[in-house]
């Protein structure tokens, strides 16, 4: 099974052929990964070196001469370092394009904090009109990826490719898929936390429903469920609580508590594999149960 | 690509960069700075830009209000967005704009702000003010006319030699000049403003380095300034720099 990354240049590589509007902006990473679209297509595939400023910037550039620009680099290079030129060259030109990330909060646990970006998504929530798509599997990135780049007319997406990934790939959509049903709670498992969000509630009383697309968040789709006027989990693979504000406001006319599960805001310095740091995140299936039983008071 | 289309653009630039009956003059331009910002005279920093601004408009960028949505129309970015009365006056005088607008310039009900907004203003391409996004995106600007098959369509970027401080230009200078970005004009005003300046060479000695053709020319001189721009565009074989020499900063 190919992973998230080969998906994604795969099917952008599709993208440009069949879209003479589509292009492809790099900062040397994945550069090898699109020889044969490059190619074809010299003057849609740009690598600008190692500019990340200036990959956003050119991505804003090719959207104001109307092309339909997916821009892709590790995360905290995409979101971080260029985060201006998000801010300025794409949202307030009011240009749109697919921004694609590979590196996740911590697929590069080893590489240490330089290469990891657990805010990228918090940090693009503050850009306006940007949706945010977190796959779980590789098998739903090209859906995601197409639907994404079918969505440029109205808008930005930022597509979060991981190199963790669930068990075994859904069906995706904007809205809240429920994968069981529960009454103690709902627990709002994001991408690739689904695999140990099912492992850590096997056997509680709690309804388990798959976000892929948490910008827009599916509101209507948590306030249907019953469960949810009690308790919501969020379970999420980057900064916790990032999505907090947006549970708080779909349940806002109901009594609800909310328990925010994600990366803490400290910096673990300490290398080791991605299972290390979900394990030191209490991202990890024993993790996740542990603060589940506690919160529900099942301890 | 390229070269072809941008020569014969260039040599059928004359017929769209019009003098329509019932436009401002050259002359006229300080009355409209006066209603913008109330000053009966303007020092040398508020219009660094305005004859180079004037001469783009005049006799070089072959857009009108007409054609401000045409995809093949010249695109010229304001990077430097700082006091802008000198572009919206020759906005207003080239008729982009209502000369009505002028002054209430800033106010909560007038799209003409202390930095340009392209969603406000006719004729504006770039939403500017942080410095050191006009250039970059003038590359990828530039890159997907090429790509859209639009060669005959150029890209002027105006930038202020302080303005260049900004790293992220640093970036977009070697990029263009390594491949060859053909449809891309840089005008610095030089009113040498940057605390630390750009040594013996010059703004242009960066950019030369780097593959641009460059010239220096006053940038009070509108024939200088217009013959400038056309050997930019008669000679593409990639970006090119004009520096524009202007009073210093008081």
């Amino acid at each position: 099974m190919s992973d998230m990354r080969t998906v994604f240049a795969e099917t952008a590589s599709a993208l440009l052929d069949e879209d003479p509007l589509a292009a492809v902006v790099l900062a040397e990473i994945s550069v090898d990964m699109f020889g044969k679209a490059a190619a074809r297509h010299p003057d849609r595939v740009l690598n600008v070196g190692i500019r990340e400023q200036l990959m956003v910037s050119v991505g804003g550039g090719l959207a104001l001469a109307g092309m339909r620009p997916i821009v892709h680099t590790y995360a905290p290079f995409l979101v971080e370092r260029a985060y201006e030129q998000v801010k300025l060259d794409l949202a307030h030109q009011g240009g749109h394009a697919v921004l694609v990330s590979i590196g996740a909060s911590y697929d590069a646990a080893r590489a240490g904090r330089t290469h990891q970006a657990p805010e990228d998504v918090a940090l693009l929530d503050s850009v306006p009109g940007f949706s945010v798509v977190v796959p779980g599997h590789p098998a739903e990135v090209e859906a995601l990826l197409r639907g994404a780049f079918g969505a440029l007319e109205a808008g930005s997406t930022y597509l979060r490719l991981s190199a963790e990934a669930n068990l075994e790939a859904r069906p995706v959509s904007a809205s809240l898929r429920v994968i069981r049903s529960g009454r103690r709670a709902v627990v709002v498992a994001v991408g690739p936390m689904l695999s140990p969000v099912l492992e850590a509630v096997a056997d509680l009383d709690v309804t388990v429903v798959y976000a892929t697309t948490v910008r827009p968040f599916d509101d209507f789709g948590l306030r249907s469920l019953e469960a949810a006027s009690g308790a919501v989990v969020l379970v999420e693979p980057y900064l916790a609580g990032t999505s907090a504000f947006a549970v708080a406001s779909a349940m806002a006319s109901r009594p609800h508590r909310l328990l925010s599960l994600g990366v803490p805001r400290t910096e673990l310095r300490q290398y080791g594999t991605p299972a290390d740091h979900a394990s030191a995140y209490g991202l990890d299936a024993a993790g996740i149960r542990r603060s589940v039983t506690g919160f529900l008071g099942l301890t | 690509m390229g070269l072809r289309g941008v020569g014969q653009a260039a040599d059928a630039r004359g017929a769209a960069c019009g003098q329509a009956e019932g436009m401002r003059s050259y002359a006229e331009l300080p009355g409209l700075m006066t209603q913008l910002t109330g000053d009966e005279k303007h020092g040398p920093s508020a219009t660094s830009t305005l004859d180079v601004l004037w001469v783009l408009y005049d006799q070089v960028l072959r857009v009108s209000p007409g054609t401000v949505d045409d995809p093949g129309r010249d695109r010229f970015l304001l990077s430097k967005g700082h006091g802008p009365a000198a572009y919206y006056a020759v906005l207003a005088a080239k008729e982009f704009i209502p000369e009505s607008w002028l002054p209430d310039f800033g106010s909560a009900s007038s799209p003409l702000g202390y930095h340009p907004d392209r969603s406000l203003v006719p004729g504006v391409e770039i939403a500017s003010g942080s410095l050191g996004h006009g250039l970059p995106l003038g590359v990828g600007l530039a890159h997907g006319l090429l790509a859209r098959g639009l060669a005959g369509s150029r890209v002027y970027v105006l930038v202020g030699d302080a303005e260049l401080d900004e790293g992220s230009n640093s970036e977009a200078i070697v990029y263009a000049g390594a491949v060859g970005l053909p449809n891309l004009t840089v005008v610095a005003v030089d009113n040498h403003s940057s605390s630390y300046g750009w040594g013996p060479g010059g703004i242009e000695a960066h950019f030369a380095v780097g593959g641009w053709s460059t010239v220096r020319v006053s940038g009070r001189d509108h024939e200088a300034l217009a013959s400038a721009f056309r050997v930019t565009g008669a000679a593409p074989a990639g970006p090119q720099l004009v520096v524009a020499s202007v009073e210093d900063k008081e």
